[in-house]
């Protein structure tokens, strides 16, 4: 809501400074967003007339022109613009003057002739940002009266951001109201006076949906001179109104759209065929619009039609068929009240908003109807003359303004303050609620113009804006004390999140939304989750893996010459399964390419592969013991992968990134990639004491030449499944292919320890146990031990 | 006994040329050693009589004493040189960098939100969590913002398609984290149902981080944002209460006294009354401009209702900040979509 500080005060005139006002306003929760003035800083420009104009003996484009400043000895001024003549009033700088910018006017010679000042555009007073040229003022201007006075060009622009609950401030009527409660000053409301009818001609109205209609009021005024100039003083409010002048009677339904609240709506009466009808659209019924769009509504959109069909979506648009035109001799002027429930969401799903609907789906004070059509006559016989019909007034159930209960008591306990019975009355007067008091309780009922008070709530609301918020203490609140439980076999998402920072891993958020390619190249996912409205085509997608953003990731900073990244990210995933429920699981993901460590002055420049990263997740799930199996994965190289599990089951992927993507990504080197449940890093396992042994462990190694394409995994769980309890630990320390083994074949060895917690373990204890693992591994894995 | 003198001269004066460990203990062979010449000396005591036998020997010994002491001064002399030598040798240029993995970093944001979850569980709030595709019900309806009120063009919603291609019915992406206090309510009556009586139900002080979305996207607006929402639901909460917890994070968030807040009337559907928290610092480059920071008000009796709550006897409060904000002004970020970019140089200055 844009509207100008003169145009308020001639409601209600608060005698406070422009900023004062502003923040009385903005604390009263009409947030002032902007305060501009109308034109910038200037002084000594005043209205003149041009007396003479001749042309400058030197110069071609110029004149020198006589002209009366007021002060009955006329000045010399020479002026190059292509408009000036005799007899036009125009702005003049005097010397003196300091106009926008820095421009300071001086007498001067142009081209050898004396100059007294300037002639202005409206561009050189800073008040449009082009000009083509002088500005003319009216011919009543009076001479000598300074611009700033007679343009009102200390006047402030105000733009309001309002809340969806208070349509009552959506006209300057409406914030006068509220002003004056602010401030308690006296609101001088419009004498609007009945114009009488000077003939009979009347349009009947029928009410077809009269749950979304309840009022509808009309009248006709014939001999209109449609073509009638709009006074300056319209057009000047409408303008710092932010909205363009178009035709008297255009601009006279928009004025009373400011003025009053109440949406209007013109129809040239002669192109009107029968009676009009207030109804729900037929199905598949179109109508072009005064905006040249022709849209096909739905039978919950109220229009206002004739015999020949929908003539205006009601309270929205109307129709570019029967809209008054400079031609028009006969106007309809409608003025009506239409249910916001019937309006409200039709413009958005036509895709656009009207300053009607912006008001009717807040809510019209429907006690307001009649009075705005008067108000619009009178300025319509004003401005473009005509003869006035009596108003047909069609009208069903008004809405009904239920009395709403405060109780005293209620305030103090949901505000935290103590406010007397007194104090509250007084609030309701200032905000003109009517009410009835019963010592400590309140019975209040709403006007026809606040849509926003239906419970007690609402009442505590306006109770507490005009108390102040600023004047509500802030206390330190008082509440019952439990300690927060903290699940030790849990892991917080803080943790694992410092846990792979401290293994170097910067942490990355990427938008849920991702590009469909992505979704098909990283996780084989051709029906993914689309948004029916996404921003652009590269955001369109919910991703069901992190994976591809955080390649992206690498793409970006390996563009930017970043070459060691090591990303990660936590977040939501999304699919929808067959029955159609949205499953959202938290993921976690990392990546690491680059050298597997930072570069320096000696290291060996490696580049981080497979198992490096496998330790971070290793590391990272710790105490916990996972284990891999080859697996294959879309992002992956199927030779690299591995699933991860824990307990038994799949929770994750590792692997390195599949070539294919890595050249279509434009990627240097493949990145190692994890992703895994979030949920499973997030449970862990509570410590739980084992003895320490005091006796020395004996360690023995074994090296056995088994089938080059067996698995270490599978090797060494069956091995750890086969071992007597003796057995602590045992670790593979070399891995050798080549001279001295068959082809086809490898050596593995392992190194086993092995401990008692009753005794130092003998040779003889130890012996047999290896012995035992050497058969274990040659019957079930054809090994030979290596000599 | 001038003999003596000058072997225990010459020895000395021997010991002291030589700078080799083997040398030094070759050379005392040659005094000390099984014929030596000192040994020589003592072996050569028994010839005389025994009344010389005490007196030369203890010039003997005297000597030999001489010798061993110049012989251990010596060889401390040579391992000292020695250790000299190899602890210059091993000097290391100790303004090299360190070697090995350097530490990674969290998010901006998520240091924020750590901060905040901190701060809010040191006076007893938990945190909780909700679905990002959720369903209208939770993000508008229980939230009293009905179909087609005004209200639900605050926010540009993203819907999504089903699977044949339609608009999906009654999902979306959360525009507010707001659900989640409608969805954490129910769930705790549901858990205090059993209690015979709704004067048991404790207190409900939780915030909810997340992820949030609008159809929005220019230097200051991100499709995906974040939110925290607060929720304090007891039966004796008030509006000064929660002017009080605001004030007090803000100050404890920021870390300075040095601000002020101010809570300006506004409008939510799900809180009324309602209103915008403005902050202005008292020094620093955003001196004394306010900046909208959260939405808060006293949690709607609809949504009360809704969840199972009685509202003439629960009375609470809610609040939405919005984590990004926080962040770039902790931080001094110029840039909201820094946060989303994945780059490593920003996001390395987080650690």
């Amino acid at each position: 809501m844009k509207f100008s500080q003169s145009w308020l005060r001639s409601f209600v005139d608060t005698g406070l400074p422009t900023e004062e006002l502003s923040h009385l306003l903005t604390m009263a929760g009409l947030e002032v967003e902007e305060l501009d003035p109308v034109a910038p800083v200037f002084d000594g420009v005043i209205v003149a007339r041009v007396l003479s104009v001749t042309k400058h003996p030197d110069a071609d484009r110029l004149n020198v022109c006589q002209v009366d400043i007021g002060t009955g000895s006329p000045q010399q001024i020479v002026c190059g613009a292509p408009n000036v003549a005799e007899g036009l009033n125009v702005p003049c700088a005097l010397p003196g003057a300091k106009l926008p910018g820095d421009f300071n006017i001086k007498i001067a010679k142009v081209r050898g002739i004396e100059s007294s000042g300037m002639l202005c555009s409206s561009k050189e007073l800073g008040i449009t940002e082009e000009s083509s040229g002088l500005l003319v003022l009216p011919i009543d201007a009076p001479v000598g009266q300074s611009i700033r006075q007679y343009l009102d060009l200390d006047d402030q622009l105000f733009t309001i951001k309002l809340t969806p609950n208070r349509a009552d401030c959506l006209s300057l009527t409406g914030i006068a109201r509220e002003v004056a409660a602010l401030t308690g000053k006296p609101l001088s409301l419009l004498d609007i006076t009945d114009t009488p009818a000077t003939h009979h001609a009347q349009r009947n109205i029928e009410l077809q949906a009269a749950d979304a209609c309840p009022r509808y009021c009309g009248r006709i005024i014939t001999e209109v001179n449609a073509a009638a100039v709009t006074p300056d003083w319209m057009k000047q409010r409408l303008e710092r109104s932010g909205i363009r002048s178009i035709s008297a009677l255009v601009d006279i339904t928009n004025y009373v759209l400011l003025e009053l609240g109440q949406p209007l709506h013109a129809f040239d009466n002669d192109l009107l065929k029968g009676s009009l009808q207030v109804r729900l659209a037929n199905a598949e019924e179109r109508i072009k619009l005064l905006n040249e769009q022709t849209v096909t509504l739905s039978n919950d959109v109220l229009v206002i039609a004739d015999d020949a069909g929908a003539q205006a979506i009601a309270g929205i648009m109307g129709g570019a068929g029967t809209s008054v035109t400079d031609n028009t001799h006969n106007v309809f002027i409608e003025s009506a009240f239409f249910a916001p429930k019937a309006i409200a969401g039709r413009a958005r799903r036509l895709g656009f908003s009207s300053d009607s609907s912006h008001r009717f789906e807040r809510g019209v004070d429907f006690a307001n109807t009649r009075h705005a059509l008067e108000r619009a006559t009178q300025l319509i016989v004003d401005i473009c003359g005509g003869q006035v019909g009596p108003i047909s007034e069609a009208l069903t159930v008004l809405p009904d303004r239920k009395p709403v209960l405060l109780r005293g008591a209620r305030v103090r306990k949901v505000l935290g303050i103590d406010l007397t019975a007194t104090t509250i009355a007084e609030l309701f007067t200032r905000l003109a609620l009517p009410f009835v008091q019963d010592s400590d309780n309140f019975t209040v009922t709403p006007p026809s113009y606040r849509f926003d008070i239906e419970i007690e709530e609402d009442l505590i609301e306006e109770v507490a804006r005009l108390y102040g918020y600023d004047n509500i203490p802030s206390l330190a609140p008082k509440g019952t004390l439990a300690m927060l439980p903290q699940t030790e076999s849990r892991r917080i998402r803080k943790t694992l999140r410092q846990l792979l920072a401290n293994r170097g891993y910067q942490e990355t958020i990427n938008f849920a939304f991702v590009e469909e390619s992505w979704e098909q190249d990283f996780a084989d996912n051709a029906t993914p989750i689309r948004l029916a409205n996404p921003i652009a085509s590269q955001l369109s997608v919910m991703r069901s893996s992190l994976i591809a953003g955080l390649v992206s990731n690498l793409q970006t900073n390996l563009k930017r010459k970043q070459t060691r990244i090591r990303l990660f990210e936590m977040g939501r995933t999304f699919t929808r399964d067959a029955q159609a429920n949205y499953l959202q699981p938290w993921k976690l993901a990392f990546l690491a390419a680059g050298s597997a460590q930072p570069e320096g002055w000696n290291t060996d420049g490696r580049r981080a592969d497979f198992f490096d990263i496998k330790a971070d997740l290793c590391a990272l799930f710790s105490p916990q013991i996972m284990t891999f199996s080859k697996a294959k994965h879309p992002s992956l190289h199927p030779g690299r992968t591995a699933d991860v599990s824990l307990n038994g089951r799949v929770i994750g992927v590792i692997g390195e990134l599949h070539p294919e993507w890595v050249q279509k990504y434009d990627l240097t080197h493949p990145p190692i990639l994890v992703e895994i449940e979030l949920e499973s890093a997030e449970q862990t396992t509570l410590a739980s004491f084992q003895e320490v042994s005091r006796f020395p462990s004996v360690t023995r190694d074994l090296a056995v030449v088994v089938d080059q394409h067996l698995t270490l995994g599978e090797i060494l769980s069956s091995m750890q499944e086969a071992s007597p309890s003796l057995v602590k630990d045992i670790q593979l320390f070399d891995i050798y292919v080549g001279k001295g083994i068959p082809e086809g074949k490898k050596s593995l060895a392992f190194r086993v320890v092995m401990q008692d917690t009753e005794k130092t373990l003998q040779d003889s204890d130890v012996e047999p146990v290896v012995q035992q693992l050497l058969t274990f591994l040659s019957e079930n894995f054809a090994a030979q031990q290596r000599a | 006994m001038n003999s003596l003198d000058s072997i225990v001269a010459e020895a000395l004066a021997a010991f002291a040329d030589i700078s080799d460990p083997n040398e030094l203990e070759n050379a005392k062979a040659r005094y000390l050693g099984k014929s030596g010449q000192i040994t020589e000396q003592m072996k050569s005591l028994g010839k005389l009589p025994p009344e010389e036998r005490k007196q030369t020997g203890a010039v003997i010994n005297q000597a030999k004493d001489a010798i061993e002491t110049a012989l251990t001064a010596r060889r401390e002399d040579i391992r000292r040189a020695a250790l000299e030598a190899r602890l210059a040798e091993e000097a290391l240029d100790v303004t090299l960098p360190g070697r090995g993995e350097t530490q990674g970093g969290l998010h901006p944001v998520t240091r924020t939100l750590d901060r905040i979850e901190s701060l809010f569980a040191s006076i007893g709030f938990s945190v909780a969590d909700g679905p990002e595709i959720e369903t209208d019900f939770y993000n508008f309806t229980a939230l009293n913002t009905p179909e087609d009120h005004p209200a639900r063009s605050m926010h540009d919603t993203f819907y999504l398609q089903d699977a044949d291609g339609n608009v999906a019915d009654g999902v979306l992406l959360r525009t507010h984290t707001s659900p989640i206090q409608a969805r954490y309510m129910q769930a705790h009556v549901a858990r205090h149902a059993k209690q015979s009586d709704q004067a048991d139900m404790p207190e409900i002080r939780i915030i909810a981080p997340g992820r949030v979305y609008r159809v929005d996207s220019d230097a200051t607006h991100s499709p995906m944002f974040h939110q925290v929402e607060g929720l304090w639901i007891g039966q004796n909460v008030s509006f000064a209460d929660l002017k009080g917890v605001i004030a007090d994070f803000l100050k404890s968030f920021f870390e300075t006294d040095e601000l002020t807040v101010r809570f300006r009337p506004s409008f939510f559907p799900f809180t009324e009354p309602s209103a915008e928290i403005d902050v202005a610092f008292m020094s620093g480059s955003l001196k004394g401009r306010w900046l909208e920071i959260a939405g808060c008000g006293m949690v709607h009796p609809n949504v009360l209702l809704h969840a199972g709550i009685d509202p003439e006897k629960y009375t609470g409060f809610a609040f939405g900040f919005g984590p990004d904000r926080l962040t770039m002004l902790r931080y001094g970020v110029n840039d909201l979509r820094l946060f989303y970019e994945g780059d490593q140089r920003f996001l390395h200055q987080f650690i």
